[in-house]
């Protein structure tokens, strides 16, 4: 059947066996078209379990950083809503009453996530305090007969629920006929009395003790309503406050000046607004890599046997693209996790060998059954031929004959790199902890900075490291303290055994300090008999026994026992940085877990669609890979497609083109690349190359290029100001 | 100039401080205190700007090196990508403002390109005499025409700066090319002093010939500097400057050939499409690779849209086939839509119309686009068992590209179980999403430059060289005039004729009820008001006729069909009759 014709523009194709569906398992799609490759439904396998785990583990860390935010403002609505039910005579009370209490939610420019938000603070208001919450989008209401439509209906539905059918049908009659605050708050009135008494049992239990549940409502996004709309809406339910009463929460993405710029103050005054802030993106980025990326023993309790929860690694580029995109283009966490997913997707798809991306006893249990071709994938495998070249001979052989023996050795290696991740994430922690409280912070703040920069390469060489080491040496001994405490309970937490005996070092450092306190005073007491240095002197003998001391203390360089053990702490950790922060790239088989191919992702979530259109059009043999196409820069072969000779063409004019002018031209080029020197044009050439010219230039208009103007007969105007 | 760069220098001051909400919200306090120190440097720079205006070129390029810094960071390890456009050059020279051209350049750069097969342009046109011979013929007809332009592009350049003092001053650097040079006095000179030039100019066209062709050949090699000298001004901050010259001058500086004169002015769309047919494409064997590679990646696809990701297509060529033949090979089992973006008919109301009445097989009108959605949702967030594979040509195409159609279709694709797969072709396509739609359709990029010509897409648009046929409307007319009665055939007829008449009066908005009333009158078509009333509802169903209220509150009547195909409409019937 065809999908063209000139009276319809949509087709819709039913394969013709409906009921008999022979749907086609997702992990066939697995495989790489032809080539059947290995392990693929293993692969698939893998990929939806550690994709399951990450996906469930980051919703709950994002419950887990909503929790406190949604705990205080349900205390504040319950608080600022007991007035209302207590009656109270009390002045301030009174005045209270007047004001619409109102929560000012700031949660950031990353307006992607705010829906997720929004819908779980909604389930907790529903279960907490009130039955009726609505939450209203500003492009709901272009006015406030839409606002008050939508509010309503919105209401009804909240508590349809407990409605009978016919009343139902009596609400859809009046939704269209009667919107006013009057009608709401009597329908409240009503609603409330009704429910009272009739369903107390359930109404109770879920609305808390109160008689009459307060109405919240959110407005999802306070800075896009019209301010009118938001004014008039707040001055008219502040006179219905007593019989109808209303909470108002503002989702604010900018910050909470945005409140008194949109709303004067004889509006303001009407609210008693407080502030929420949520937890800023940032650090809600912070904490997912380091739940999801670096977490080698969250899971550690559950699971004995498993000491990476997640087993696959991104590598520094894939990390540098994905915050890029975060931090540059939309702060959304959503985004990010979906970046999260393309690369693990990306690197099961396209490493065979992922199949051993899991956790240890499982990927030793699959490497006992790798058939024969995998077996070629891991001596191809460039990180594993570096490692052979630096064994022995006979073991070389071995490696690369023996299919047995490489599957041992393959069985060893990964538990290396395992305890090689072990080490590693235990000692970056380790790092952070000393150089995220250092001045102007040389390896950055977070630790997905100090991530990157070790995955990148080896620590120790950049400058960063050794002007943070020359800080380091520069501590004073309380904050040394604080900082080796908290290595330690770093340490402790993991009960790795080849790293047991830093911690006992740590512990040792520790010990020593607090001697050191000891010790210091008696040190004290002794220089305390020292003579006093300087007395009444005059300017000279001041400079010069200034200068003696200076030169005393360069020669004798006597260090304090203080200064002596820091430079061991500080060498300590040096050691423990050379030894265990060596970049990914140098273990073998890293390939394995590590998932590098940053400029697919970016290919994929981050494209750029202009600059591909440019390309093609400048410079047709990036794609076509005809050697008659090469070109210098900023030219093109009169052999180019007929849309690359136009566009070429059009970019020598100015805001308006000539079509005339322009068809001559594009004739021109067209005709001396078509005919040899000499020959002559017949009419009927002529009359083709025309008919090109008008299919370039259509298409043309049909990407965006130009359009047609009536400024002039027969032009067009041009539509871009880039490119020459 | 220097008094114009002061003042915008101290507004460009004040900007600097408003933006601390901002920065702490991007930015944690303490983390801030790197970008506070890059924030104080800017405003060093500003200052510095001031003191001494004729540094701002230095600093301005440091300001792009910065902006480069910032691509660098975006787009690194850019060599490892291969497939992707974008590696080939950085965003700098897309976005950059295009320098001014003279008309004449076209000319000029096509027989360039004619001239030197398979060579660059930038080959020294001295050693090229027969320059000036390559032009076609008729392009020396509008040579003066041209020189008219070039000065008029020089005055409009001056014209922003009002001071003819100032202007004078300007002359002498801007003397880089011959024939500026040669017209400079005529710079200072007001608007119509240079339109009696024109009409100087077109009488001695003759004399000037001699000296234009000098002129080109000579001036040719000069121009070739040029560029790399506006380049560097480029840079500067009259980037915006330049924006706003070429296109606040009312003047449009093109020649005024129009296509009437030439024989072949416009085709219609059959004949179009047999002369393209005769073309054999080049390149077939280069294109039959690229296609491949795209199609190995159908696999990903169908795996990519079952994970949750729906996949949009871009680059240039026509996507129509690559979908097809996705379509064909890896969508035969399954249910699926597709929908012509470039069908001029298509809404987002047809879309969901036969999602409900064909997918889903339901009978029954909804009271509105939204709560037709709502229905869909809910029909497939409560049957997981449904699948639907949503096939769109075209997404950015003008009937679907507005904000609601967008938000809909997002609202569809954001569905579990409704994969999405839609390709877009226009420049600023990207733009139609904001952050809100982009996580609801939840994209994966697939560049798929494919070269094919948009044949299919561009045969409903009235494109500009296309003459319409009208071979559809006509044929319309007809059948539904057959089906009338002769009485309501002649009022028909009348309205025609009358509108006919009037075809050469530009402010014709159509006959009068109460004229045409009097008209069927007098010829025996009706007797009353009522029966033309009825007759008249009838043509409107039929979309024959439109009405309109004008000025005066009277119902004015036209028939929205262009003359030449009333005129063969009356024809065939009076062939008929």
């Amino acid at each position: 059947m065809a999908t063209s014709s000139v009276s319809k523009g949509c087709f819709v194709f039913k394969p013709n066996f409906k009921k008999r569906k022979i749907s086609v398992p997702i992990e066939d799609y697995f495989n790489t078209g032809k080539n059947v490759s290995e392990d693929s439904k293993l692969r698939f396998e893998t990929y939806q379990l550690i994709w399951q785990k990450m996906k469930s583990e980051t919703e709950q860390l994002q419950e887990e950083l909503n929790k406190n935010l949604f705990d205080s403002l349900i205390e504040f609505l319950q608080k600022s809503h007991s007035g209302f039910q207590k009656n109270s005579t009390d002045w301030s009370c009174q005045i209270r009453l007047r004001e619409i209490p109102t929560a000012a939610l700031v949660l950031g420019v990353n307006v992607t996530d705010h829906d997720l938000t929004f819908r779980s603070l909604t389930e907790a208001l529903q279960k907490n305090v009130t039955p009726y919450v609505v939450s209203l989008q500003a492009k709901d209401c272009p006015d406030m007969k839409h606002f008050l439509q939508k509010l309503i209906s919105q209401l009804m539905d909240c508590c349809v629920d407990v409605e009978s059918r016919e009343e139902e049908s009596m609400q859809a009659t009046q939704k269209k006929t009667y919107c006013s605050m009057g009608f709401l708050s009597s329908w409240y009135m009503n609603v409330t009395q009704k429910t009272g008494p009739k369903v107390p049992s359930r109404k109770r239990t879920s609305s808390g003790q109160w008689q009459s549940p307060p109405v919240v409502l959110i407005l999802k996004d306070m800075e896009s309503f019209t301010t009118k709309v938001l004014q008039d809406f707040i001055i008219i339910s502040s006179q219905h406050l007593h019989e109808f009463p209303l909470i108002l929460i503002f989702g604010i993405a900018t910050s909470p000046v945005v409140i008194h710029r949109l709303l004067p103050h004889a509006v303001s005054s009407l609210l008693c607004i407080e502030l929420f802030q949520s937890l800023s993106c940032k650090e809600h980025l912070t904490t997912v890599l380091d739940k999801c990326v670096l977490s080698p023993s969250l899971f550690y309790i559950f699971q004995l046997l498993l000491t990476t929860q997640f087993p696959f690694k991104l590598s520094e580029k894939v990390l540098q693209a994905l915050t890029n995109i975060f931090l540059y283009h939309d702060f959304s966490i959503q985004n990010f996790i979906k970046g999260l997913q393309l690369s693990l997707l990306e690197h099961f798809y396209s490493q065979p060998l992922s199949v051993l991306c899991c956790n240890l006893p499982e990927a030793k249990r699959r490497i006992s059954f790798l058939s024969d071709n995998q077996c070629e994938n891991i001596r191809r495998l460039p990180s594993f031929r570096r490692y052979v070249e630096n064994q022995a001979s006979e073991k070389q052989v071995a490696l690369l004959t023996n299919e047995r023996f490489l599957k041992e050795e393959t069985q060893s290696l990964l538990e290396n790199l395992h305890v090689y991740h072990t080490n590693y994430f235990l000692v970056l922690r380790c790092l952070h902890k000393f150089t995220s409280s250092l001045p102007k912070y040389p390896l950055g703040r977070q630790i997905r900075e100090l991530y990157c920069t070790c995955l990148e390469k080896n620590i120790w060489d950049s400058e960063e490291y050794t002007s943070a080491l020359q800080l380091l040496r520069m501590l004073a001994k309380d904050e040394l303290m604080i900082i080796l405490q908290k290595c330690f309970s770093v340490f402790k937490s993991s009960s790795g055994k080849q790293l047991g005996s830093t911690a006992k070092r740590i512990e040792e450092f520790l010990t020593q300090f607090q001697s050191l306190d000891a010790e210091a005073k008696e040190e004290e007491d002794a220089s305390g008999s020292q003579p006093k240095g300087l007395q009444k002197t005059d300017l000279y003998h001041l400079q010069k026994s200034l200068l003696e001391m200076k030169e005393l203390r360069r020669t004798s360089k006597k260090q304090t026992r203080f200064e002596v053990l820091r430079e061991k702490v500080v060498n300590f950790i040096d050691s423990l940085v050379r030894e265990y922060l060596l970049p990914p790239e140098t273990q073998p088989l890293h390939e394995v877990v590590y998932f590098s191919a940053a400029h697919t992702l970016r290919e994929h979530l981050n494209a750029a669609p202009r600059i591909a259109l440019h390309t093609a059009l400048n410079n047709p043999y990036y794609y076509l890979k005809n050697e008659a196409l090469k070109s210098e820069e900023g030219c093109i072969p009169n052999i180019a497609p007929d849309i690359c000779i136009a566009y070429k063409l059009h970019l020598e004019c100015s805001r308006l083109i000539n079509l005339v002018d322009w068809s001559e031209a594009f004739a021109t080029v067209v005709t001396a690349a078509e005919t040899n020197a000499g020959s002559t044009v017949s009419e009927e050439m002529n009359e083709i190359i025309h008919a090109r010219f008008i299919r370039a230039v259509s298409e043309l208009e049909l990407l965006g290029f130009i359009k047609p103007t009536k400024q002039k007969t027969d032009h067009v105007a041009r539509l871009t100001w880039g490119g020459c | 100039m220097n008094q114009l760069e002061l003042k915008e220098d101290k507004m460009l001051e004040v900007r600097f401080v408003g933006d601390d909400d901002v920065l702490n919200h991007i930015l944690d306090r303490e983390g801030g205190a790197k970008l506070k120190k890059e924030r104080t440097q800017l405003l060093v720079n500003a200052k510095k700007i001031i003191k001494k205006p004729e540094c701002d070129l230095e600093e301005d390029d440091q300001e792009v090196l910065k902006d480069q810094k910032y691509v660098e960071v975006l787009g690194r390890d850019i060599p490892e990508s291969l497939k992707n456009g974008s590696a080939a050059n950085g965003g700098n020279k897309v976005y950059s403002f295009q320098n001014r051209k003279h008309s004449e350049k076209l000319a000029k750069l096509a027989s360039e390109l004619a001239k030197t097969p398979r060579k660059s342009i930038s080959c020294n046109l001295k050693d090229d005499p027969e320059v000036t011979i390559n032009i076609p013929q008729s392009s020396k007809g509008h040579s003066p025409s041209d020189k008219v332009q070039l000065k008029n592009s020089d005055k409009s350049e001056f014209l922003s700066t009002k001071s003819s003092g100032l202007r004078k001053r300007l002359i002498v650097p801007s003397s880089h090319s011959d024939s500026e040079s040669e017209y400079s006095a005529s710079n200072s000179e007001d608007d119509e002093r240079v339109a009696q030039e024109y009409e100087e100019d077109s009488n001695e066209v003759v004399l000037s010939q001699k000296i234009q062709a000098q002129n080109r050949v000579v001036s040719a090699p000069v121009c070739k500097v040029t560029p790399s000298k506006k380049m560097k001004r480029n840079k500067t901050n009259d980037l915006v400057e330049e924006y706003f010259e070429a296109h606040s001058s009312s003047k449009v500086l093109t020649s005024d050939r129009t296509l009437q004169k030439l024989k072949r002015a416009k085709l219609d769309q059959q004949t179009l499409r047999n002369l393209l047919s005769k073309v054999s494409p080049s390149f077939s064997a280069e294109l039959r690779q690229l296609n491949q590679q795209h199609e190995q990646l159908f696999h990903k696809w169908m795996l990519q849209l079952h994970l949750g990701f729906n996949i949009v297509l871009y680059g240039l060529g026509s996507k129509r086939d690559l979908l097809e033949r996705f379509r064909t090979t890896m969508l035969q089992d399954s249910v699926h839509v597709v929908i012509n973006g470039f069908f001029p008919g298509i809404s987002v109301k047809s879309v969901l119309n036969s999602i409900t009445e064909e997918v889903l097989d339901h009978v029954g009108t909804f009271r509105s686009v939204l709560d037709q959605l709502d229905w869909i949702l809910n029909k497939f967030k409560e049957d997981s068992s449904l699948e639907l594979f949503l096939l769109i040509h075209n997404l950015d195409s003008q009937m679907l590209r507005g904000d609601k159609s967008q938000q809909i279709i997002g609202q569809l694709s954001s569905l579990r179980n409704i994969y999405l797969i839609a390709s877009i072709d226009h420049l600023n396509a990207p733009l139609m999403w904001d952050h809100a739609k982009q996580s609801l359709y939840n994209w994966l990029w697939y560049e798929t430059t494919t070269y094919s010509p948009y044949t299919e897409e561009t045969s409903y648009e009235n494109s500009l060289l296309v003459k319409q046929s009208g071979s559809l409307p006509l044929s319309s007319l007809i059948h539904v005039i057959r089906s009338l009665t002769p009485n309501a055939r002649g009022i028909f007829r009348l309205l025609i004729k009358y509108q006919l008449d009037n075809q050469d009066n530009p402010s014709y908005i159509g006959l009068s009820f109460q004229d045409f009333y009097q008209q069927c009158r007098e010829a025996f078509l009706v007797n009353s008001d009522l029966t033309l009333r009825a007759q008249l509802t009838e043509f409107r169903d039929h979309k024959l006729i439109r009405t309109k209220k004008g000025t005066d509150g009277v119902e004015y009547l036209l028939i929205p069909v262009d003359n030449g195909t009333l005129t063969d409409f009356l024809e065939k019937e009076e062939e008929e009759s």
